[in-house]
């Protein structure tokens, strides 16, 4: 496929606009985040077209957006945002993917590095067995007849309520682990019947627990106000999200769209965009089976970590309070929310959509959790396993320009059939363990897919963000231990 | 004659099956689609199932189709090979579905497919093409 040739204007060093004139039908311009050399980079594949192909979407205000890690997406890009008018716009399922409320959250311990690296292995082995990871990977969890129901409408509560975690977590969850409205009547009984068994599992493909070290700490202010007090703390981090239930959720209201793009009216230009008004019965009941999608991601994120933390106590043989296992934050990063925001010069409800883009709410907004209330909400930046992760804050400037949202990860600069045809899985693993990371898989092939060969420079992606002001850096983490499914 | 062809995709894969008319191209990439999942040279042919799906138009047909397959694998953890097409037009299709249940000690699991994806969905004459959500 031949570069992207579209017409791109150099805003500033971070921001790069496609203007509206470049396509009869788009109603806004887009708008990029990036630097020069990675513009570059972006430009080899197809993600800019999509970035102006989401600005024809009815009801979308200010600009397409796209983050840092913008990639080649189906539909909106990977790393798309945009945010549509509750009274005329439209939601689009692909405009929050299959994976709904894929997302990421971090522990903290207060051990150190020198305290936990000499049980690493068993420490990685013990997650490994704990936590049910890999492709068509089941679950231990058996939930009672229409039980799936309590799990969609009340998310982690759910998990806590059934001794899986603890109440606190849920004060430092995305909407507290449990979004409103979520209505399990609209979840079709094969999403339903996906969902049951695979509750409590990571699932494959880039999904991971991690065992991390704090290697630089930026802001030690903010740092302190999440408990992050000295470079060597462990963090542990958790990736994953919805299972079968999402994709199926997905998969079925894209089927419903398309079918009432037609009835609606809308053209678009490609289908994977098929969207219906907000405020219409398919719009509605996508959003009421969205958000239960949504919960049951924070009820599997929420499972796993009580998992997380017994296998953390029983090999470093600490009680949960002496290793200090407290949630930072679990941020979710493929969703579509109601929220209010300014927009020319107006308070405005929009319906905004972040498809791989993490929520960056700064100071003194009322959805930051009381905890964070001085130092703005945590964001959760996984790299790829063999470089960093971020821990970041959100930031008035994202809530201005961004619709409070920033970026979502690395972005893959490699598709997965050139890195397995590239790297080999054995060679992968060896090299992350001659760097002092101790890893443990269900597939080598899913090893080398994951490669850090594979992503984009996270610190890269994180430095735009920062030096764009969409999110500020506060800390940064490297990996001693990786599961990935 | 190539029964289908990977195409790569920077965060996906997809694939262009072929046939000699659509009915045997939507049933390659049904192959193809397993063999993104599972290595299919183990698998055997020893039990089979009806699977039937309607649509407005043929994009969807094969949307549906691609999905369809996705949910019985991971429900029925059934691994497929062989997909006989007994009755196809644009908008139906009904075809009895080769292969075995899926056994750790036997097989290999290759890459998980959360979805089809209607992105640079191409229906031709005797070829499809279609991108996955992996």
């Amino acid at each position: 496929m031949s570069p992207w040739s579209g017409p791109l204007q150099k805003v500033d060093d971070y921001r790069w606009r496609i203007p509206r004139s470049y396509k009869s039908g788009m109603r806004v311009d887009g708008l990029v985040f990036a630097g020069e050399e990675m513009i570059t980079v972006i430009k080899e594949e197809q993600s800019l077209e999509q970035v102006a192909n989401v600005a024809f979407l009815p009801g979308i205000v200010n600009y397409s957006l796209a983050m840092p890690d913008i990639h080649w997406g189906y539909g909106f890009p990977i790393g798309g945002v945009a945010a549509m008018r509750l009274s005329d716009g439209v939601v689009s399922p692909g405009g929050v993917g299959f994976d709904i409320n894929c997302g990421v959250r971090l522990l903290r311990t207060s051990l150190t590095e020198a305290e936990v690296r000499p049980q690493i292995k068993e420490l990685v082995e013990a997650l490994y067995r704990n936590v049910p990871s890999g492709l068509g990977s089941e679950g231990k969890i058996r939930l009672r007849r229409g039980e799936i129901d309590e799990v969609l409408v009340k998310g982690s509560r759910w998990a806590v309520e059934k001794g899986y975690g603890r109440h606190d977590d849920l004060g430092t969850t995305e909407e507290e682990g449990e979004m409103m409205d979520a209505e399990p009547e609209h979840v079709s009984r094969r999403a339903k019947e996906r969902g049951i068994p695979q509750l409590g599992t990571l699932g494959s493909g880039n999904h991971f627990l991690e065992v991390a070290v704090i290697d630089q700490i930026q802001d030690s202010v903010i740092a302190r106000g999440m408990g992050i007090s000295q470079t060597g703390q462990i963090m542990l981090l958790v990736h994953c999200g919805s299972r079968g239930l999402g994709h199926q959720v997905a998969d079925d209201y894209i089927g419903v769209m398309v079918n009432a793009m037609k009835k609606y009216n809308i053209d678009l230009p490609d289908r994977q965009l098929a969207c219906a008004p907000i405020d219409s019965a398919e719009g509605k009941n996508y959003l009421a089976a969205m958000r239960c999608a949504a919960n049951y991601a924070w009820a599997n994120r929420q499972c796993i970590t009580h998992w997380v933390r017994e296998s953390f106590c029983q090999v470093l043989k600490k009680t949960e309070e002496e290793a200090g296992l407290e949630l930072i934050y679990d941020v979710c990063h493929n969703i579509a929310k109601i929220e209010e925001h300014e927009v020319d010069g107006k308070r405005v409800g929009l319906c905004v959509h972040r498809k791989g883009a993490t929520r960056a709410f700064p100071v003194g907004h009322p959805d930051v959790p009381s905890k964070y209330a001085g130092i703005g909400q945590p964001v959760l930046i996984p790299g790829d396993m063999g470089r960093y992760s971020y821990v970041l804050v959100g930031t008035e400037q994202a809530m201005k320009e961004s619709f409070g949202s920033t970026c979502h990860g690395a972005g893959r600069v490699k598709s997965r059939a050139a890195a397995k045809r590239e790297l080999r899985g054995e060679n992968v693993l060896r090299e992350l363990e001659s760097r002092g990371i101790t890893v443990r898989t269900g597939s080598l092939k899913g090893l080398a897919e994951e490669a850090s060969q594979a992503y984009k420079d996270v610190e890269s992606v994180v430095g735009v963000a920062h030096n764009a002001g969409i999110s500020r850096i506060v800390a940064r983490t490297k990996p001693i231990g990786v599961i990935k499914g | 004659m190539k029964r289908f062809e990977l195409l790569e995709h920077t965060a996906d894969t997809g694939l262009i099956a072929y046939g000699h008319n659509l009915a045997e191209a939507f049933a390659n990439a049904a192959y193809g689609l397993f063999s993104i999942m599972a290595e299919l040279d183990g698998v055997r042919e020893v039990e089979s199932q009806m699977v039937a799906v309607s649509a407005e138009d043929t994009e969807s047909l094969l949307f549906n189709w691609l999905n369809e397959l996705i949910y019985v694998f991971e429900l029925e953890r059934r691994l497929l090979k062989r997909f006989d097409i007994i009755e196809f037009d644009e908008r139906w299709l009904k075809a009895e579905c080769w292969g075995e249940k899926y056994n750790s000690s036997r097989h290999q699991l290759k890459s998980g497919v959360k979805s089809a994806t209607y992105h640079m969905l191409k229906i031709d004459k005797d070829q499809v093409r279609v991108i996955f959500d992996v």
